[in-house]
């Protein structure tokens, strides 16, 4: 044991008391917390400006170039049109959601577990994976016809173009996590002699929790986005429906507020997902 | 009359291209009950691979490794293993941290609960009974790693550099603490380490590993009453020549040797 570093200690020449800041306290205490204060109402206040830069930018364009209504609404058309057909984004949005949330839970039904064995398996994960990567690539709007045609005109083919696009970086995030189980954490386990169940459960999944997030935050996007794919086809109802019908009767205040309830969708839901993932994996780091 | 014995162990693993590397070469040791033996040697002697081999966490090519008289086939409950690192599942407390080792053993948690605050009260650690790793220091993180490996009462302590990653403080501190809790529950502990000073500080006898192929080069007993200090000066001059011995044996030109693995 290195004793160098006790007998450094008193050789080191003691620094000459005037050196040092009159009063440490009363300028450390307030230096230290307002950083935290900052960042807590940063984190609300930044996305707001963000938003109202935007919509600045967008009333500013529009002004400038002289661009008709039809071409792009004003940002206070579309909000009079969210507010005059709040009734029937509501009803869309509702079915859009609905088709989002369930597309999205089958997912997570289907691709954890296939992440899961994915990641145990080598024999599994050099079989499959080429044919995922291969599925991923195929363009899903391609599919959105032959969805219809097995499917019909009901939820189910929406459902499962939600299924289809928000699948893959749930597989991805879990089949990674699994095989990232921390080496130093598993020969632990290992030399309590557990059951494979214990190996599991005890540790493998709950270290691969962080990762699982990952994709399951990516996905949530995807699912919204799938759902309005799958409604732009063979749809009577549904946000995706109501912009292809706006777009036909040239109301593009309609189908801008349309896509306004769209980002509220997706964004609510990803905060959903955020505090959940704040619930079952508390030991993360999770900055504001 | 040897409690743990290390019978004519080799260990070969293959790396790469059918170059197998011999990591141990038919080696043998016997510990006797209650004793405390550090491994020192150079990087890639073999001595963390001979500490697994003993724990049945990787079997041995040839050879066999007893505890009291049965073979280690496993892991085993009566073994309690120590890492560099503290190895906490980062979801748990402390205290469900030190429980851990219960759970797979098919014992009730809660009959330990006395055991664990008591452990984390030697250790120094009773107020931190419901914190997060995370919240813990380095130093912290590991005496809960020392209480985890102690919580099932094993016979035997299988310890891999566990203060290598703590301040010169901190690990002079365990050092202390681990010479009490071995000599009052008549641990039998195998402790490696890379440093001269803790392997002669902590040890009945000190085995001296050499590399290509690893093998046993020479054991060192040390005399000296316990507990010892660094700053104790009774014993400090047993200690000092015990650690110029070992510093010379470690820093001695190795020659080749026939039967390493070319």
């Amino acid at each position: 044991m290195n004793t160098a570093i006790d007998e450094q200690r008193p050789t080191s020449p003691a620094r000459p008391a005037e050196v040092r800041p009159a009063e440490p306290d009363t300028a450390v205490v307030p230096a230290a917390r307002r950083p935290w204060l900052d960042r807590r109402i940063l984190v609300t206040l930044l996305p707001l400006l963000a938003t109202a830069l935007f919509i600045l930018l967008w009333w500013g364009m529009k002004l400038l170039n002289d661009w008709n209504d039809v071409i792009l609404p004003s940002p206070a058309r579309v909000l009079r049109s969210l507010s005059d057909n709040s009734a029937l984004l509501w009803r869309h949005g509702l079915v859009t959601l609905q088709e989002t949330v369930v597309g999205y839970g089958l997912a997570i039904l289907i691709a954890v577990p296939l992440g899961v064995i994915i990641g145990y398996s080598w024999v599994v994960d050099k079989a499959l994976s080429p044919i995922l990567m291969g599925l991923n690539a195929v363009p899903k709007v391609a599919l959105a016809p032959l969805l219809i045609i097995w499917m019909g005109f009901g939820m189910e083919p929406k459902v499962a173009m939600v299924v289809l696009l928000s699948f893959f970086p749930i597989v991805l995030g879990a089949a990674s996590g699994i095989k990232a189980t921390p080496a130093d954490l598993a020969e632990m386990l290992r030399s309590l002699d557990p059951s494979p169940w214990q190996m599991f459960i005890k540790l493998r999944l709950r270290a691969a929790l962080p990762q699982i997030f990952v994709g399951l935050q990516v996905a949530i996007a995807l699912a919204v986005i799938g759902a309005v794919i799958g409604e732009f086809a063979g749809a009577t109802k549904g946000l995706g429906y109501l912009i292809t019908a706006s777009g036909g009767t040239a109301d593009t205040a309609l189908a801008c507020a349309s896509l306004v309830i769209l980002s509220v969708i997706s964004i609510a839901l990803y905060y959903i997902v955020l505090a959940v993932e704040r619930l079952l994996v508390p030991w993360a780091d999770h900055r504001p | 009359m040897s409690f743990l014995k290390v019978d004519d162990v080799s260990k070969v693993s293959t790396a790469g291209k059918g170059s197998d590397v011999s990591a141990l070469h038919r080696l043998d040791l016997d510990v006797r009950e209650g004793e405390f033996v550090t491994l020192v040697g150079r990087s890639g002697c073999g001595k963390s691979t001979l500490l697994r081999i003993i724990a049945g966490l990787i079997p041995a090519t040839a050879g066999s490794v007893t505890i009291d008289g049965s073979p280690v086939l496993r892991p085993r409950r009566d073994v309690g293993l120590m890492l560099q690192q503290p190895a906490l599942l980062p979801w748990r407390a402390t205290l469900d941290n030190v429980l851990l080792p219960l759970e797979s053993m098919g014992k009730n948690g809660a009959d330990y609960r006395d055991r664990a605050h008591q452990l984390l009260e030697t250790t120094g650690l009773s107020g931190f009974a419901s914190r997060f790793p995370r919240e813990l220091s380095g130093g912290m993180q590991q005496r809960a790693s020392l209480c985890r490996s102690l919580i099932h009462d094993p016979d035997v302590l299988l310890m891999d550099e566990p203060f290598a990653a703590l301040d010169a403080l901190t690990r002079e501190e365990l050092s202390i603490e681990l010479q009490r809790i071995c000599a009052e529950q008549n641990k039998t502990v195998i402790f490696v380490t890379h440093s001269i000073e803790e392997a002669v500080l902590l040890a009945d006898r000190v085995v001296v590993m050499s590399p290509r192929p690893g093998r046993i080069k020479q054991i060192v007993t040390i005399d000296a009453q316990r507990p010892r200090t660094l700053a104790m000066s009774e014993h400090s001059d047993t200690l000092a020549h015990a650690s110029a011995e070992l510093r010379e044996l470690l820093f001695e030109k190795e020659q080749p040797r026939v039967g390493a693995a070319a």
